[in-house]
């Protein structure tokens, strides 16, 4: 889900990025209110699980390979906004240093696995745990709410893509960019998420989320608000 | 005042890093388990001479701008030119660790710089 640069035409790289700078502005603000510093470290080791498990490649055979993100877990325990902080330094040390992901693509990246899939995940998950402290919904809402919020990145980025044959073409008919429309562009994309990546990103964050309960129950952000509210 | 702020672990924590450096020692399954299996690249993260072999031609934009970042590490490898794959699993740990380290180091430091209230 790393686009790399030339994939993108300047139109659409340039506002990903404005919009991943603003939201970033935010975040900082948001996460100077809501962390404490006794939870500093755990943000430095979100950061660097969501850099490790993106390493992870997985086959889909006779296909493509894609790989988890981590973003719904670190959404649900820290809050959707340290999420995308985390996710974001893992992100752009991946395109800086390992070429994973492009330089002009790093505001469509950033946007794409560490705001909008965060924030759709914790969404999902805070919906699927309304009115519920059993076990086996919380397990069953963390899953969904990876498994979702990875296939919707994964459209996203699908759309992002896709577009480019519309906005950028030569008068031959060829393109600029990427060269697949959006009916290559999604159904590839959602398809594969949706059939293995999305699944491995629902167990891993059914599995973190499981162990924090036991060990750090009033760490988890998406419980504590909750709270807060009533 | 940088080094005080949330820089003692707790158990639970110092756990967490002996489980992300496990981790780090078992990624080269994300090069494994694509070779075994002969799959490609990601979708839509392919070179500019993939693109041309899948579809004849290579856009102009992309070849104008897949050239604009020269990584030190490209693709988690240290050494291009060694197809040994038991090699490629060593510079992909290797890669790993050094990776996670800085991303861990860097996001410390925003945190510590950011983060105001605590304890």
């Amino acid at each position: 889900m790393h686009i790399p640069d030339g994939y993108l035409s300047p139109q659409t790289y340039i506002p990903l990025f404005g919009v991943y700078v603003s939201a970033a502005a935010v975040a900082v603000k948001k996460v100077r209110r809501e962390v404490s510093a006794r939870n500093i470290p755990y943000l430095g080791m979100a950061a660097a699980f969501s850099f490790i498990i993106m390493m992870f490649n997985l086959p889909i055979p006779g296909g493509t390979t894609g790989h988890a993100v981590g973003s719904a877990v670190i959404a649900i325990i820290f809050g959707p906004w340290a999420a995308m902080l985390a996710v974001s330094v893992a992100l752009i040390i991946q395109a800086l240093i390992f070429g994973d992901g492009g330089i002009t693509a790093i505001g469509a990246n950033c946007f794409n696995m560490a705001v909008f899939m965060p924030f759709t995940a914790f969404y999902i998950f805070k919906l699927f745990c309304k009115n519920t402290s059993g076990k086996p919904q919380i397990s069953f809402a963390a899953f969904i709410s990876g498994y979702l919020g990875l296939v919707l990145a994964a459209i996203l980025t699908a759309v992002e893509f896709g577009i480019q044959p519309l906005i950028a073409s030569t008068p031959d008919g060829k393109a600029l960019y990427c060269p697949y429309d959006l009916s290559i562009a999604v159904p590839a994309m959602a398809i594969e998420h949706m059939l293995l990546f999305g699944i491995v990103e629902g167990i891993i964050t059914a599995i973190i989320v499981n162990y924090f309960i036991k060990t750090e129950p009033t760490l988890i952000y998406a419980f504590r608000k909750r709270v807060k509210n009533e | 005042m940088l080094s005080e702020k949330g820089s003692r672990m707790n158990k639970i924590q110092k756990k967490i890093l002996v489980i992300l450096l496990f981790l780090c020692l078992i990624t080269p399954i994300g090069i494994l388990l694509p070779a075994y299996f002969n799959t490609g690249d990601a979708w839509g993260e392919w070179s500019a001479q993939t693109v041309n072999e899948l579809i004849g031609y290579v856009p102009e934009g992309l070849a104008k701008y897949s050239e604009v970042w020269k990584a030190p590490l490209p693709d988690y490898n240290i050494k291009k030119t060694d197809r040994s794959i038991v090699h490629k699993s060593g510079y992909y740990i290797v890669s790993g660790i050094i990776g996670a380290t800085i991303t861990y180091i860097v996001m410390l430091l925003i945190s510590k710089l950011i983060v105001r209230h605590g304890e």
